[in-house]
C-alpha cells in the first residue's frame, strides 16, 4: 500500500517534471482560402519552447516532429494487372479513414530523433503512421512494405498530399522554431490537425496540438457543391445551358 | 491561363481546352457529327478522368447537335414521327446506360470498359467506313455505278408506320432497337453516335437523305440531354465549366467546319472520317495493351466522417 503510494507520487513527480517544458505554437493562419486561380501556397508554424525552473539544466538540444493531417476519408487503391493481354483493375484494398493530406516534418532524420520502437508507436515517419486497410473483413495496418500501402504512399506522395522531410523544421535559436507546410494546388478542404512533438535525448518531452481549416471559395466551389448536393438543379442548369449555347450559336452563324 | 475545373478537380489550361473543343467542332462541322468521339479520347488524354469527360462531353453534344438541329427544322430536314419512334428506344436506351456506368464505376472497370467500348467500335466502324471509302473512290474512278444493296427482313417485320416526311413505310421494331442501341454506348461512351446512326439509318433503314441528319441530330440532342441529367443526378460528375468552354469552342469551329466540308467530295469525306475514327480506336488499343507506367490507382469513396 505505501510502496504504492511512493511508486504513484514518484510518477506523479517524474511527470511534471517530464512536463517541465512547455509548447507555444501558432500557425501563420487558421483559415486558408482557396480562390480558383490557387497553385498552392505555404503556410508557416512557428512557435517555442519554453522551459521552467524543473527543466534538467542541461537539457539544450530538442528535437520536434510536426504531423499534419488533413481530413480524413475512405480510400480504394487498385492495382492493374496483365489479363488476355491487356492491363485491367484486378486486386483492390481499401483504406478506411485515413488523412487526406499528411505532412510529417522534423529538425534532422526521424530515425536520428528517437528509437525505431518510440517512433512507431509515436507513429513518426511515413512509415509508422497508421493506415487502416480493410482486408478480408478485418481493420489492420499491414507491414511498412505492403505493396498496396507503399504504392498508396507514393501517389499520394507523387501528388503533394503525403510528405516527410527530416529538415524541414529549423531551430533559429534554441528554443525557437518554425517549419512550413506547402499546401498544393489540389489540397482537400476540411480542418487540418497539427501536432507537434518535442523530444530530447530520444524520448517524448511534451507535445501540442493545432489546426487550421482550408476553405474553398469563389465560384467554382459554388459548382462543385451544387453539383455535389443538388444534382437535379445541376443537371436542369447544365442542360439549359447548352440549349442556350446551341440556340444562340444558331442565331449569331445564322445564313440566311 | 489557368483555370481550376470544379468538378473534374484538376487547373487546365482554358485555351487549350477551347482549341480542343475548337478543332472537334471542325471536325463535326464538317463531317456533320457531334463529335463525341474525338472529344471524350482528347479529354481523357489531357488528363481528366474517363468518367468526367463523358459526363460532361453529354452535355456539350447537346449544345452542338441542338444548333444544327435548329437549322434543319427550318429547313423542314426532320421527320418528327420518325424522331419519336427512334426517341423511345434512345431515352431507355440511355437510362439504361447511365446505370450500367454507375456499376461499372463502383466496381472500378468503368475506364476500362470505356477503353474497350472504343477500341471495339471506332476499329470496327473507323475500318469499314475506311473500306468503304476506298471502294467507292475506286468505282468512281473506275466510273462503275455503286451496287445497291437491300435488307427485306428489316421490312418483313411487323408493327409497320408511314412515316410521311421520310415518305417510308417501316415496322417500329427496328428503330426503337436502334436508338436504344445508341442511347446505350452513348451514355457510356460520351458520344452522340451520329457517326453510326446516320449509316445505319440510310443503309439499313432506308431513310432518305433528306430527313436522316436532322433527324439522328433529334435523337443525338435528347438522349444527350437526359444523359447529362442522369449522370448529374446519380454520378454527379458532370463539369458545368469543362462542358461550357467546349460548347464555346465546338458551336464557333463547326460553323468553319461545315464550309469546309462543303468544298470536299463526299467519298473523300467518308474515307477521312473513317481514317480519323479508327485512329482513335487504335489509339485506345495501344494504351490497353502496352504496360502503364503505374499499375495503381487511387479513388476516394467517401469523406471522413
Amino acid at each position: 500500500m505505501l510502496r504504492a503510494l511512493i511508486a504513484a507520487c514518484l510518477l506523479l513527480l517524474l511527470g511534471t517534471a517530464a512536463r517541465a517544458e512547455r509548447l507555444i505554437v501558432s500557425v501563420s493562419n487558421h483559415r486558408v482560402t482557396v480562390t480558383p486561380n490557387y497553385s498552392g501556397e505555404e503556410l508557416v508554424l512557428f512557435g517555442s519552447v519554453e522551459k521552467d525552473s524543473s527543466t534538467p539544466a542541461d537539457r539544450t538540444a530538442y528535437d520536434l516532429v510536426v504531423t499534419v493531417i488533413g481530413p480524413r476519408a475512405d480510400m480504394v487503391t487498385r492495382r492493374k494487372e496483365r489479363t488476355f493481354g491487356i492491363w485491367i483493375n484486378t486486386d483492390y484494398r481499401q483504406f478506411l479513414q485515413v488523412p487526406s493530406y499528411l505532412a510529417l516534418f522534423a529538425n534532422r532524420p526521424f530515425e536520428e530523433i528517437t528509437s525505431p520502437e518510440i517512433a512507431r508507436r509515436q507513429q513518426i515517419g511515413l512509415n509508422n503512421v497508421l493506415l487502416t486497410q480493410r482486408v478480408s473483413g478485418d481493420y489492420a495496418d499491414v507491414v511498412p512494405n505492403d505493396v498496396f500501402r507503399s504504392a498508396f504512399i507514393r501517389l499520394r506522395t507523387q501528388h503533394g498530399l503525403y510528405r516527410e522531410d527530416g529538415t524541414a523544421v529549423t531551430f533559429l535559436t534554441p528554443t525557437l522554431f518554425r517549419t512550413g507546410i506547402p499546401l498544393p494546388a489540389e489540397v482537400p478542404i476540411g480542418t487540418y490537425q497539427v501536432e507537434i512533438k518535442l523530444f530530447a535525448g530520444g524520448a517524448l518531452v511534451t507535445k501540442t496540438e493545432t489546426a487550421f481549416e482550408i476553405v474553398k471559395v469563389g465560384f467554382e466551389q459554388f459548382v462543385a457543391t451544387s453539383a455535389r448536393q443538388n444534382g437535379f438543379v445541376y443537371g436542369l442548369v447544365t442542360a439549359a445551358m447548352a440549349l442556350m449555347t446551341g440556340w444562340l450559336a444558331s442565331i449569331v452563324f445564322r445564313k440566311d | 491561363m489557368q483555370l481550376y475545373l470544379p468538378v473534374a478537380d484538376i487547373p487546365v489550361n482554358i485555351l487549350l481546352v477551347l482549341a480542343m473543343g475548337a478543332a472537334v467542332g471542325f471536325v463535326s462541322g464538317m463531317f456533320g457529327i457531334g463529335g463525341g468521339f474525338l472529344m471524350t479520347p482528347l479529354l481523357i488524354f489531357i488528363g481528366i478522368t474517363p468518367a468526367v469527360a463523358v459526363a460532361s462531353v453529354a452535355s456539350h453534344i447537346a449544345a452542338s447537335s441542338f444548333s444544327g438541329a435548329i437549322s434543319y427544322w427550318r429547313r423542314r430536314a426532320i421527320d418528327p414521327a420518325l424522331a419519336t419512334v427512334l426517341l423511345c428506344g434512345g431515352v431507355s436506351g440511355t437510362a439504361l446506360g447511365v446505370w450500367t456506368f454507375t456499376q461499372l464505376r463502383a466496381l472500378g472497370q468503368l475506364d476500362l470498359m470505356i477503353a474497350l467500348s472504343y477500341v471495339v467500335l471506332l476499329s470496327t466502324v473507323g475500318g469499314l467506313m475506311f473500306w468503304e471509302g476506298l471502294r467507292a473512290m475506286m468505282r468512281t474512278r473506275r466510273g462503275a455505278i455503286p451496287p445497291r444493296r437491300t435488307h427485306y427482313w428489316i421490312h418483313a417485320l411487323p408493327l409497320k408506320m408511314r412515316f410521311k416526311r421520310s415518305k417510308i413505310y417501316l415496322s417500329v421494331i427496328p428503330i426503337v432497337v436502334v436508338g436504344l442501341v445508341i442511347g446505350f454506348i452513348g451514355a457510356i461512351m460520351g458520344i452522340g453516335g451520329a457517326f453510326i446512326l446516320v449509316p445505319v439509318m440510310i443503309y439499313m433503314l432506308r431513310v432518305p437523305t433528306s430527313t436522316v441528319i436532322g433527324t439522328s441530330m433529334i435523337l443525338t440532342l435528347v438522349t444527350m440531354l437526359v444523359a447529362t441529367m442522369l449522370h448529374a443526378v446519380t454520378n454527379h460528375l458532370v463539369d458545368a465549366v469543362l462542358a461550357l468552354i467546349l460548347m464555346i469552342g465546338g458551336v464557333t469551329g463547326a460553323q468553319f467546319g461545315a464550309r469546309a466540308g462543303q468544298k470536299i467530295r463526299g467519298e473523300q469525306l467518308r474515307l477521312l472520317l473513317g481514317f480519323l475514327i479508327l485512329c482513335v480506336g487504335i489509339r485506345f488499343a495501344v494504351e490497353l495493351v502496352i504496360r502503364p507506367e503505374e499499375l495503381f490507382t487511387i479513388r476516394e469513396t467517401g469523406v471522413g466522417r
